[in-house]
């Protein structure tokens, strides 16, 4: 490929080959001074968006970091953020981090509420990050606003909570579909009625961000909780007719042991922090009148 | 080390198929990926998944649909290959439980989608991708596949042969994000590269944050050639302030476009006389910016999408997801009033080259999806075209990485498949900044694969300790946002010459600065600073291949428009776009469009909606 100015390339080549390896002593110090004024203008742009903005808001954020010092024992850091119309509670983190302190970590990917990363616990209450407007919470700009890892999950990282039990109890319901059996034939599909589809529909909305779960005091109280989340996967199985009755069978026998459906004293907390808004309590419900039907059945 | 047959990077839709598909063949297959796989953004695609299922449609007009989409960039064997088995593969996803929206007699529903001849979009609801990435991840627990998931994997562990063609991978190289651990993986059978999207080159964008383009940067590095990567797709109806999607099933349900002057101007204006508002993406995001441009946007930004007429219950039943991204993301409620839209960056229809089998011209370097080039989407995919590509091709890489024989591939890949070499003009001089960071094992004759990849883990251990060693030094998040801003200003739906020469002058300018990159943050319990570090440098490597190509292709094509060059050149450029890292020094070469079918020539023809 051929270049139109050479020398300015070559120059900082030669310049970044000697940087890493053994470069004297005073070229890293002035380096290094750079870096720290590279660093100070970022913080120092952030301040000055902060005073032109015409409206701040103020995050409060857990840390804890197993292994870094001054992080081992959990505390809270305050951020300063300019507010803007539409600001989110994931926009106010991703500005803190990129402009105060990059260590500041979170899980999110999407920014659109599908892949489920973001649940936090907000003012008290378990939401997405990125679907929480600022603007929604009570007395944004007066009040600080308290952002926690999800309650009831042991915390990895600041916000970064431990998801490996949540993922646990949605496998122990068999989350796949099983049919008894499969039409024959090229291109043969399993007819499915409008009505069936609609009745699964909510069930299949779940993105297993674990919001239900965090807020639910039963599975605080018993580890071995399936969870709303679990049973609701269940339920979206279950109420799938295509499936056939003994898979059926199998999957309330599954949601009936002593740690299923039964646990649920309809407190209805997972259904107010869902944020897919899933009746996760009326299909636990729900699945409760199943199994007693079944167990009739088999008197 | 970890050891597998077939190792699969990334938990998406394309690597989840290949997964499944190796498995069948009996392979002990695993996935490495950054994020839990429900985590993967096909779980964002929201339209559709095309595939001719009934008898008034047949595969070979499917066919011709996506090669007159791909303004005849496709290659003919690829999209034949994909238009053939995409009913199976839908009929496949049926059969393992997906939510698909039904007709009264039960059967899978189909809709109208830009640039095809048929309706032949199957959905669920305007969630599909989230329907199918949950589908297959259930399927990947029924079959006990390991998931290895917060892996990064940051290193392809390729041997060091002259030539590219005669390099083979054995694994890879991955750091554990919870613990901090940096382990090699070996894999005999193959590695297939499924990491999505690179869309986090730019900064208005549907794709999510986590698209780093860390596939085709690593393949690039690792020798293999990238296809076409000026070839980017501007979805026309994104949210302006987010880049949130809202899904072609809008306009396909009927939804409509107005401009500031309540002009329903893809008709008015004579952008798309006979489709409208169904014209191909490219099409209708060109006539958005054109009327932005003339002054008839609204606010100077964005044009009207309307859907209140097609009435509640339709909505309701088809769109409803759709209502919640418009409040949640914009406050808008689409059911009272027009939704503000403008183009975002949304797809990459170049990549990874590969053939039909998905295979590299690295020996046991395989990709799918959309980091892969096979190319079917040539310079324009067509809505609804991605999800079946991802099942099609990665099904064919998982088989074939899995030992099955899908007979021999008719698409050449690798330097020898050059027809013909380029010479552009660039301001500064593309590739490495230090020439001593190379992505293939460089110090001899290494081929034992364990060698091989204890060689990379070395290098690997060696970077990270660097990163977390240095007390100061540049954020990266600062040297992201300069190639992001620089990407959208400068290489987005209109392009001209003096602004690519900017573009790559400021991506220079953020690969010298990220020399001097630091990690603040010293720990080794989940290190996103650091993460998000090493994905820089492959969102640097990837907006550069894009704006060299774009630099390099001097026509109007598909997705392409240039200032300079307002018009399809057939006689000179229908040929591929090929960029090879060459160690460092990238260069850009051409290799011919195949366009003979199995039973057809495709003509190129006027592209006309």
């Amino acid at each position: 490929m051929s270049t139109e100015i050479k020398e300015k390339e070559t120059e900082t080549e030669t310049e970044a080959e000697t940087e890493p390896a053994e470069s004297s002593h005073k070229t890293r110090r002035m380096e290094q001074k750079r870096q720290r004024a590279a660093q100070r203008d970022l913080e120092e742009e952030a301040r000055e968006e902060v005073d032109e903005a015409e409206e701040t808001v103020e995050i409060k954020v857990f840390r804890f970091d197993p292994e870094v010092a001054g992080k081992e024992e959990p505390r809270f850091d305050t951020f300063h953020v300019p507010f803007f119309k539409g600001m989110t509670v994931l926009d106010a983190l991703i500005y803190a981090r990129d402009h105060y302190d990059s260590s500041l970590t979170f899980r999110h990917s999407c920014r659109q509420a599908i892949c489920g990363s973001d649940a936090l616990f907000v003012n008290g209450t378990q939401c997405l990050g990125c679907k929480t407007q600022i603007a929604d919470l009570e007395d944004h700009l007066d009040s600080t606003i308290r952002i926690e890892p999800l309650p009831h999950q042991e915390v990895v990282k600041d916000l970064v909570v431990d998801m490996e039990h949540f993922y646990d109890q949605m496998e122990a319901v068999e989350p796949f579909f099983d049919a008894d059996e499969l039409p024959d034939g090229e291109l043969e599909e399993q007819r499915q009625d409008r009505e069936n589809r609609e009745k699964i529909k909510m069930s299949t909305r779940c993105i297993w961000c674990g919001a239900c779960m965090s807020s639910c005091n039963i599975a605080a109280g018993d580890n071995e909780y399936l969870g709303p989340a679990a049973i609701n996967k269940a339920y979206r199985f279950a109420m799938d007719e295509r499936e056939g009755e003994d898979r059926k069978q199998q999957r309330l026998n599954i949601i009936e042991q002593e740690h299923g459906v039964w646990r649920c004293q309809t407190q209805f907390s997972c259904t107010e922090v869902c944020p897919k808004d899933i009746p996760l309590t009326d299909h636990i419900q729900e699945l409760k009148r199943e199994a007693v039907k079944n167990n009739l059945k088999f008197w | 080390m970890y050891e597998h047959d077939v190792l699969v990077i990334g938990g998406g839709g394309a690597g989840l198929r290949a997964a499944i598909a190796a498995h069948e063949e009996g392979a002990d297959v695993a996935i490495v990926t950054k994020l839990h796989p429900v985590r993967s953004h096909t779980g964002a695609a929201e339209g559709g998944i095309n595939a001719a299922l009934r008898d008034a449609d047949s595969w070979e007009d499917h066919a011709y649909d996506t090669m007159k989409g791909s303004d005849f960039l496709g290659d003919a064997p690829a999209i034949e290959t994909f238009a053939k088995n995409a009913p199976d593969e839908v009929i496949n996803l049926e059969h393992w439980g997906m939510p698909f929206s039904r007709e009264e007699d039960g059967r899978v529903s189909q809709r109208p989608f830009g640039g095809l001849s048929f309706p032949r979009t199957t959905y669920a609801g305007a969630e599909t991708g989230h329907h199918m990435l949950h589908t297959m991840y259930e399927q990947v627990v029924k079959r006990g596949i390991e998931v290895y998931d917060e892996w990064y994997v940051s290193r392809l562990a390729v041997t060091d042969h002259d030539d590219p063609e005669d390099r083979v991978c054995h694994g890879c190289v991955a750091y554990d994000i919870k613990t901090g651990e940096i382990a090699g993986f070996k894999a005999d059978g193959g590695v297939i590269l499924a990491t999505g999207g690179l869309g986090q080159a730019f900064d208005h964008t549907t794709n999510a944050v986590a698209n780093t383009g860390d596939g085709p940067a690593m393949a690039y590095r690792a020798g293999v050639p990238v296809e076409d990567m000026e070839m980017i797709q501007f979805h026309p109806t994104t949210l302006p302030s987010t880049g949130v999607l809202i899904s072609e099933g809008v306009r396909g349900e009927g939804g409509i476009l107005y401009n500031d002057e309540g002009e329903r101007f893809m008709f008015e204006e004579g952008y798309a006389n006979n489709e409208g508002e169904l014209a191909s993406r490219d099409v209708v995001s060109r006539a958005e910016l054109t009327e932005v441009n003339e002054g008839n946007g609204i606010e100077d930004e964005y044009v009207h999408l309307d859907m209140r007429h097609l009435g509640e219950d339709r909505i309701l039943d088809r769109l409803e997801n759709i209502l919640h991204l418009a409040e949640d993301f914009e406050g808008v409620d689409g059911l009272e009033e027009p939704m503000p839209v403008k183009p975002g960056q949304h797809y990459a229809m170049g990549g990874i080259e590969v053939d039909e089998n998905g295979e590299t011209c690295i020996n046991g370097l395989y990709a799918a999806g959309e980091c892969a080039c096979v190319s079917m989407h040539g310079a324009n995919r067509l809505g609804g075209n991605a999800l079946p590509e991802l099942l099609v091709f990665g099904a064919r890489a998982g088989y074939h990485a899995g030992g099955r024989d899908l007979g021999e591939a008719r698409i050449d890949t690798g330097p020898s498949a050059m027809s013909e070499e380029e010479d552009v003009n660039t301001p500064i001089s593309p590739g490495a900044v230090d020439a001593g960071d190379e992505d293939i094992a460089a110090d001899g004759a290494l081929v034992d694969p364990s060698e091989v990849i204890d060689h990379h883990v070395t290098a690997e251990e060696r970077r990270v300790e660097e990163l977390l060693e240095k007390d100061d030094g540049v954020n990266h998040a600062e040297v992201r946002a300069d190639v992001q801003e620089t990407m959208t200003e400068n290489v987005n739906v209109f392009r001209e010459e003096g602004n690519l020469k900017e573009a790559l002058e400021d991506i220079r300018v953020a690969r010298e600065r990220y020399q001097d990159v630091y990690v603040r943050d010293p720990s080794r319990t989940f290190n996103t600073d650091l993460i998000h570090t090493i994905e820089t440098r492959n969102i640097m490597d990837v907006a550069e291949a894009i704006t060299l190509g774009a630099l390099a292709r001097e026509e109007f094509r598909g997705a392409h428009w240039r200032q300079q060059h307002q018009e399809r050149k057939d006689d000179e450029w229908i040929k591929h776009t090929m960029l090879a890292w060459n160690d460092g020094n990238p260069e850009i070469y051409y290799k011919p469009v195949v366009l003979e079918g199995e039973n057809k020539t495709y003509e190129p023809k006027e592209r006309s909606y």
